[in-house]
């Protein structure tokens, strides 16, 4: 009790007692497991996880293992700030990766060359209506078409039929998934332009990834859109007595998903130079794990982008760490479910100790 | 007429075949504190909401400051000036004391639609400006209201409706759920509303409580409004006999 802040009406309170982010856990957790991999690195292996040990190369850290950590966790990380979002003011997404897949499809259609070597472009769609080496503005509009009609109606089924996110959204999974597929009648769609796959060229995942994030964390912390996401994630009824237009909040919430599911589409279809109607098969459950592991509340009213960011590396780590540690990729899958139902116990545990001090 | 705050004229509401609330007639003055008070189901909250408007009324007509009103909902009725404070706290847990004074009603630094920047800044003086007239005492505004008593969530409520000028306050069985101590410190927040001036409505349960607080004391019965008594005129057993319907009959007031 040595230093106190003064509060309102003369009490006053203890300021080292304020209770710290749930995202400095979140971030200890990644620190321990970087560490933990590390350790059983030079243990078992006599190698190291973060840091440089190849003669040729004149770095301190593992640069290519850092880059790897982050590129293959950036794109799914895209659609987790959308998810995030959703989480945060009391719903769930699971169209998200199917949203993906159809996006991915329609997007790369209009992305495709006239030409491939000399030839007119085999898997062209749209090379007797001539659109073909179009701007590259063109696809993009059209994947954020897609994403923001795809979210509208979901917004709309969740705000104003009543049905519960989590079937909604389910419905939406199935039909964007039916729509991936009969967009090209299963054929993949390939050549892109030279300036559409400039999007998902090397680190671009990655600067995308984190612009978006920054973007949105500000947005969460500073705008009446992000107050109200907690507030309708926190105490829907309250916030609806409170004058706010519960309803319009949902439905933008899900438009915004839905755009961020379709940029990531566009960035990884970009990335990969191909669109298939089972891309993002799973991506919605690996975006709510990252959200979940990164400390936002199922429940609804806490967490944040930040939280998200520091999942999503949490997720990353797992995945080099195994690969780094020679273990078969099947492992990867069945720890990342058991992560994920540790994530959820733990968020009760923490919830309960708050609840027994106040 | 003129300092009347609210009136209501043969106030009825039914639910189908159930008489709620039948003819109830009900005058405010301003600056006047009063009480409904009566058994569960009597009608209480019922005419509360009718005001309100978060259900609509069978008939009747209400006036409020000094015109005639129809509110399409609770929202309109809060616009007009009517601030209640919910049985059910109407609080969002995550959110930190001035938050949720401000909730629905942000203020904003730039006009953006719904990514207007808010003015954390002045929300929070707002707030301090806010608990200090009602001298509800918050150790740290910035903590959630997760993390806060019964009695400090309350205070946080009633100091939400006292913030925005509103013209009438009603709380419903505000200390039902509260401590001894935490009681004393929503009725001193009540006290200093009185001395502000403020005119409210206070459903409660608490017999010394309505007496130490209010003016004039309102009885509902199954529906009805069967007595309306000064608090001077009356007395505690006299306030039971109506409530359990031992006395019967509308008190005129006198004056």
């Amino acid at each position: 009790m040595t230093q106190t802040t003064h509060g309102v009406g003369g009490l006053s309170y203890d300021a080292k007692k304020r209770t710290w982010p749930a995202e400095f856990n979140v971030f200890l957790a990644l620190i321990i497991l970087v560490g933990a991999f590390e350790l059983i690195g030079r243990v078992f292996l006599g190698d190291s996880f973060l840091f440089n040990t190849r003669a040729n190369v004149d770095t301190i850290f593992n640069e290519a293992r850092l880059q790897i950590i982050i590129l293959q966790v950036s794109i799914v990380g895209i659609i987790a700030i959308g998810v995030t979002q959703v989480i945060i003011s009391g719903g769930i997404d699971l169209s998200s990766g199917s949203i993906v897949g159809a996006t991915a499809m329609i997007a790369m259609s209009f992305a495709q060359v006239a030409t491939v070597n000399g030839n007119p472009n085999p898997k062209a769609m749209f090379i007797e209506q001539g659109w073909t080496d179009l701007p590259v503005i063109v696809p993009v509009l059209v994947a954020i078409g897609c994403g923001l009609l795809a979210g509208l109606i979901n917004g709309t089924l969740v705000a104003y039929t009543r049905i519960p996110p989590f079937i909604a959204t389910l419905g939406m999974m199935v039909t964007a998934r039916g729509v991936a597929k009969w967009w090209s009648k299963g054929q993949p769609i390939s050549f892109p332009t030279e300036s559409f796959a400039a999007i998902g060229k090397g680190l671009m995942p990655v600067i995308i990834f984190i612009s978006l994030a920054i973007l949105f964390q500000l947005i969460l912390s500073y705008t009446r859109y992000g107050k109200h996401c907690y507030a309708i994630g926190s105490n829907e009824d309250a916030a609806r007595m409170s004058g706010i237009n519960v309803k319009n909040h949902k439905i933008l919430v899900f438009v915004i998903a839905g755009i961020l599911a379709s940029l990531a589409a566009v960035v990884l279809s970009s990335k990969n130079l191909t669109a298939q109607a089972g891309m993002g098969v799973m991506y919605e459950l690996d975006a709510i794990a990252m959200a979940v592991i990164g400390g936002v509340s199922l429940s609804g009213g806490r967490g944040s982008i930040i939280g998200t960011v520091i999942g999503a590396l949490i997720f990353g780590v797992i995945i080099s760490g195994f690969t780094f540690l020679r273990l078969d990729a099947y492992y990867q899958e069945m720890v990342k479910g058991v992560i994920i139902i540790g994530a959820v116990v733990l968020d009760q545990w923490r919830q309960r100790l708050r609840a027994m001090r106040a | 007429m003129s300092d009347i705050v609210l009136k209501t004229e043969n106030l009825t509401k039914y639910y189908g075949g159930v008489h709620a609330l039948e003819s109830a007639n009900f005058e405010l003055r301003k600056g006047e504190h009063v009480a409904i008070m009566g058994d569960n189901g009597a009608g209480k909250s019922t005419f509360v909401r009718q005001i309100t408007a978060v259900e609509q009324r069978t008939s009747g007509k209400i006036w409020f400051d000094g015109k005639e009103v129809n509110f399409a909902g609770p929202i309109a009725a809060r616009e007009a000036g009517i601030e209640t404070v919910f049985q059910n706290l109407a609080l969002a847990d995550d959110l930190d004391v001035p938050s949720n004074l401000f909730l629905g009603r942000e203020k904003v630094l730039f006009n953006l639609g719904p990514f207007s920047i808010l003015d954390r800044k002045f929300m929070r003086k707002a707030t301090e400006a806010a608990l200090i007239r009602t001298a509800v005492k918050i150790p740290n505004l910035s903590n959630t209201i997760r993390h806060m008593s019964g009695g400090q969530r309350q205070c946080v409520a009633i100091a939400r409706t006292a913030t925005f000028a509103s013209k009438l306050i009603i709380m419903d069985e505000p200390t039902a759920a509260l401590g001894v101590q935490e009681t004393m410190q929503v009725e001193n927040i009540i006290r200093t509303l009185k001395a502000n001036g403020e005119p409210l409505i206070l459903i409660s349960h608490n017999m010394r409580q309505v007496f130490d607080l209010v003016d004039r004391i309102v009885v509902f019965r199954r529906g009805r409004i069967v007595a309306n008594l000064r608090k001077q005129d009356t007395d505690g057993n006299d306030i039971v006999s109506y409530i359990t319907g031992a006395k019967t009959g509308e008190a005129e007031l006198a004056a």
